[in-house]
């Protein structure tokens, strides 16, 4: 049998090389780590998430998340651990606070306002228009003007 | 020497926009024909003075001269020409010579297309662009120059950002300042509307075309900046509400809602005064972006070098031009009349709805972007907005701009029949809820978000069969290529143009739907599995570019054991400026795309490699690619080359060549 | 208010919001911690590793703690700032070396002179997430009963500390 193997081995085309293995130790909480990092904003960079940064302070910090989640740690525990520590600064989804009420509520209320606005338009705008109506005067000359025009062609 | 020709090609390009802004807006005031006559030939000389100036700066970057500062500073010996000459509008100073020769070559359109135009009206456009071309040119001169010289010469130039050599970036700008700029015929159209008091279709009519066409280049510079993050960034994505990107989409939606309604005031005059608004609206957020972009107000890794006397500048400027047009606005609007009537539910109605919808949209896109600053400024704390605002914020408010995208074709001007046109979208409906619910249950993974998207883009696909197939019955014609060929261009292209939209939307859901990631250690021989492809790693060999080292990894793809391609991921070290930068291996195909890039070498010889696959990904940019079709079809209608032709062949021989002698 | 000067109005207000905004630092994060209880930490000394240095041991004190690497440029534009205090005496300054290498840091401490009676090192920046720290130099005003009063973002320069440290620390020692 091991001739059989060594054959196997020479044709060209099989490689037994292994399934390459995940880059993280724990899959799973590498999963939970992109989760959260995503949201997360890399403090020293243009505008990155803590996901996407290959700067020193972001390695640091997704250190910090990874042994907060082998900790057990729930989102918002982590969460609230680096808002404590950098403010809200950090949180790409802004917290729902006094100060971002009419950040959060203002798509809605523009959108409210300008539905609003359209309907009260065009509402008044018909009214405007029906209310001229010809007055009976009017409508004597249209007929003339009518049968004039008939005549004439 | 020719540095030094570009810069005094500038101030004179100068003094023709102050005589181009001034004297035929005066003209037009009093008058005077020989004033009026002034703005035809101004354009053209700021023109042929622009582009002088613009070779100048070309000539500096291919011969390589580092006696000039900007040229110094984005440049390098080592750069290939291509790049040279891209990195023209590699920075700030050179990118705004790139902002200022494209609004001339509009104003020369301008110039071209404008002889069925009243003069009055054609000497306040091109007066108007003039005035935006004195500001963007003054502000050269004085704290931009792009040819400020640098003594003594730099020995080389710090190089072009690496991230910016790639053909995607060089296309990305013209493309979208053409759109952007192209807004300012739409403003100045609006603005001459309004000095003139002359506010009817007619105008609106004139308009279209223009604002189409910029419309168009827009769709393209914003999908190509996408394009080329998704494969330059490395990490897959496209789209990340940065407030750069931001300041592209504002113009783009506003711009879409001008569209619509400078079709509705075109076709029953109705609603000037919204269209005005929205014209003036449309340019404005162009210049805005302008300033967010070159200002330090926001963060962002597109933001060009910043310095307190620009930004001031530029807001300066932003307050002259869009301030007095709202000073003109609120002046001049209340006088301008009704127009026809129409009910609350009619197609008037729904255009208007969709400009609500648009409007709404950009409001939460600005609001999100300038919020930052505002609470900043109000010392009431430094947060951050991300996509995970703008995502929850803007899907709820398109979702029903798309159904009146179905619904608005198919209703009546005027006033529309609501059990009629119900009844009429039935099929319709049903055919997009059932599909929609089952396809990702079929393709393995619902989520209600999923079938949302799916909803939406066949809503929008068979609603557009419905509309075809009624006007295919009012259309005359043996047969069906017969009548099909009977339609109008305007019509497909508003066809193919939402179409896109689904297209678009049919990327979007799916890659967020059904990507996949994985990040992985490669040794030589070793394998991954992604979106049942196998890859397999065949080593790393270092290469040399012309301005850079990489490491370059070989990966032999398979599906079922049947080879599928080879990829190659790099990473480089450009030698200038000694930065790294990953160079994403991707295999793009109709119903996916396979992207591989390294990340790091590791210690006993292996890569850490993060593999990527990402179903109909570029069915975004495909999307993007049929909306700007859609638009260029539009534009190419019958009724446009046909008055194009009609006013060359009308005027006799005898009065153009007395018209010429005059001008 | 007429419809048609709404536009006008909500651009004005914009307009004064986009000039404030160009004074303003997009980047600057000020701390949250600025008015609670100092972290607490125990770290080797850079100098004698058999000791720790802990803010506790500070309780009673007012005292300033300047993060700062020999790596940091911005460190050496600020040092001669931070001599001048610790040669006047005014109030101490406690040095937290971090996320840097010891030898390089003695030797810089050596070439450039040392104005903290003592330096704790933070070798993996984790005192640092604690305090916030996003970049290097940063200064904390701490006072006795342990809270954060003032965080300084950034090279301290005379006059900050003519017209905001010391006018504080003076504030602080009253109470």
């Amino acid at each position: 049998m091991r001739w059989l193997a060594f054959m196997v081995l020479l044709m060209p085309g099989v490689v037994l090389a292994g399934e390459a293995r995940p880059l993280a130790d724990d899959p799973v909480a590498e999963a939970r780590l992109k989760h959260l990092a995503v949201e997360l904003r890399c403090l020293v960079c243009q505008n990155q998430t803590l996901a996407d940064s290959n700067a020193p302070l972001a390695e640091d910090l997704r250190r910090e998340v990874r042994e907060m989640i082998a900790k057990n740690m729930s989102d918002k525990e982590i969460i609230d651990f680096l808002v404590s520590r950098y403010g809200d600064f950090v949180l790409y989804r802004p917290p729902m606070k006094a100060t971002t009420t009419l950040l959060w509520l203002g798509p809605f209320v523009l959108l409210a306002g300008g539905a609003i606005a359209l309907v009260t338009a065009l509402r008044r705008r018909g009214k405007r228009l029906t209310d001229a109506a010809i007055t009976d005067e009017e409508h004597r000359r249209v007929e003339q003007l009518l049968s004039q025009g008939v005549k004439r062609s | 020497m020719i540095p030094e020709i570009g810069h005094f090609a500038l101030i004179l390009a100068l003094c023709v926009a102050v005589v181009q802004s001034s004297l035929p807006i005066y003209g037009a005031a009093v008058g005077n024909s020989a004033l009026m006559a002034v703005a035809k030939p101004a354009a053209r000389g700021q023109f042929l003075l622009v582009l002088i100036a613009f070779c100048s700066l070309g000539y500096a970057f291919a011969d390589k001269d580092f006696s000039v500062l900007y040229v110094a500073a984005t440049s390098n010996s080592q750069l290939p020409l291509h790049y040279r000459l891209a990195a023209i509008w590699g920075a700030h100073e050179g990118s705004l010579l790139l902002w200022t020769f494209i609004l001339t070559i509009w104003m020369f359109a301008v110039t071209l297309f404008s002889t069925h135009l009243p003069d009055t009206m054609r000497s306040r456009i091109l007066g108007v662009m003039g005035l935006v071309s004195m500001g963007f040119l003054l502000f050269m001169l004085t704290v931009s120059n792009p040819f400020e010289r640098l003594i003594p010469a730099a020995a080389d130039g710090r190089d072009l950002n690496p991230l910016l050599q790639d053909p995607g970036m060089v296309m990305h700008p013209p493309m979208l300042y053409m759109g952007y700029v192209g807004f300012s015929v739409a403003f100045a159209f609006a603005i001459a509307a309004l000095l003139g008091g002359n506010l009817d279709a007619a105008w609106a009519r004139w308009s279209r075309p223009w604002t189409t066409v910029a419309w168009c280049f827009l769709t393209i510079g914003i999908a190509l900046g996408s394009g080329w993050a998704y494969y330059e960034l490395g990490w897959g994505g496209w789209w990340f509400w940065d407030p750069v990107e931001n300041a592209s989409f504002m113009p783009w939606l506003a711009g879409t809602a001008l569209i619509h309604s400078l079709a509705v005031t075109d076709k029953r005059g109705g609603f000037k005064v919204w269209t005005v608004l929205l014209a003036i609206m449309a340019f404005s957020l162009s210049l805005l972006g302008t300033f967010l972009v070159r200002s330090g107000v926001l963060t962002s890794v597109h933001a060009f070098a910043t310095d307190p006397k620009r930004g001031l500048f530029i807001l300066a400027f932003l307050a002259v031009v869009i301030g007095g047009s709202l000073v003109l606005y609120a002046w001049r609007a209340p006088r301008v009349g009704l127009g026809g009537g129409f009910s609350l539910v009619s197609r008037e109605a729904m255009l208007l709805g969709n400009n609500v919808l648009l409007v709404a949209a950009m409001g939460s896109v600005l609001l999100g972007t300038l919020y930052p600053l505002f609470l900043d400024a109000l010392d009431l704390g430094k947060i951050s907005v991300g996509p995970p605002y703008f995502d929850s914020v803007f899907a709820p408010l398109m979702t029903p701009a798309i159904f009146l995208m179905g619904i608005g074709p198919l209703v009546q001007w005027k006033k529309a029949d609501m059990p009629d046109l119900a009844k009429r979208l039935r099929w319709a409906f049903g055919v997009s809820l059932v599909t929609a619910l089952a396809l990702p249950i079929i393709l393995g993974n619902w989520t209600p978000l999923l079938s949302l998207g799916l909803l939406l883009a066949i809503w929008i696909v068979t609603t557009a069969l419905v509309s075809l197939r009624e006007r295919l019955a009012h259309v005359e014609g043996s047969g069906l290529m017969a009548r099909l060929m009977m339609v109008s261009r305007s019509y497909w292209g508003m066809l193919l143009a939402h179409c896109g939209i689904a297209v678009f939307i049919v990327g979007v859901t799916m890659v967020k739907g059904f990507e996949t990631e994985q990040d992985v250690r490669m040794n030589v021989g070793e394998t991954a599995t992604i979106g049942g492809y196998t890859f397999r790693f065949d080593g790393a060999q270092d290469v040399m570019g012309p301005n850079y080292t990489a490491a370059r990894g070989t990966f032999h793809v398979s599906q079922d054991g049947r080879d599928a391609t080879m990829m190659y991921p790099e990473k480089r070290r450009y030698t200038a400026q000694n930065q790294v930068m990953t160079e994403a291996a991707i295999d793009s195909g109709l119903l996916r795309d396979l992207y591989v890039s390294l990340g790091e070498p590791l210690d006993d010889g292996a890569w850490s490699v993060r593999l990527y696959y990402k179903p109909f990904v570029d069915w975004i940019w495909g999307g993007c690619l049929i909306m700007a079709l859609g638009g260029v079809l539009a534009v190419s209608d019958r009724r446009y080359r046909l008055a194009w032709r009609r006013e060359a062949q009308d005027v006799p021989a005898a009065t153009r060549t007395a018209r010429r002698k005059v001008a | 208010m007429n419809r048609f000067v709404l536009p006008l109005t909500i651009f004005a207000v914009m307009v004064g919001f986009l000039a404030v905004g160009l004074t303003l630092n997009p980047r600057e994060i000020p701390s949250p911690l600025v008015g609670k209880a100092a972290p607490l930490f125990s770290l080797p000394q850079l100098h004698d590793q058999d000791k720790v240095f802990s803010p506790d041991e500070m309780k009673g004190q007012v005292w300033l703690l300047n993060f700062w690497a020999s790596w940091c440029s911005g460190c050496k534009t600020e040092h001669p700032v931070l001599m001048q205090l610790a040669k006047s005496g005014e109030v101490p300054v406690y040095g937290m070396d971090y996320k840097d290498e010891k030898e390089e840091a003695v030797t810089w401490l050596r070439r450039w002179g040392n104005p903290y009676p003592i330096v704790a090192v933070d070798a993996a920046g984790r005192v640092g997430i604690d305090y916030g720290v996003y970049g290097v130099p940063e200064t904390y005003v701490i006072d006795k009963q342990g809270v954060i009063r003032y965080k300084q973002i950034g090279p301290l320069d005379d006059e900050t500390v003519a017209k905001k440290i010391l006018p504080l620390v003076k504030e602080l020692r009253a109470r």
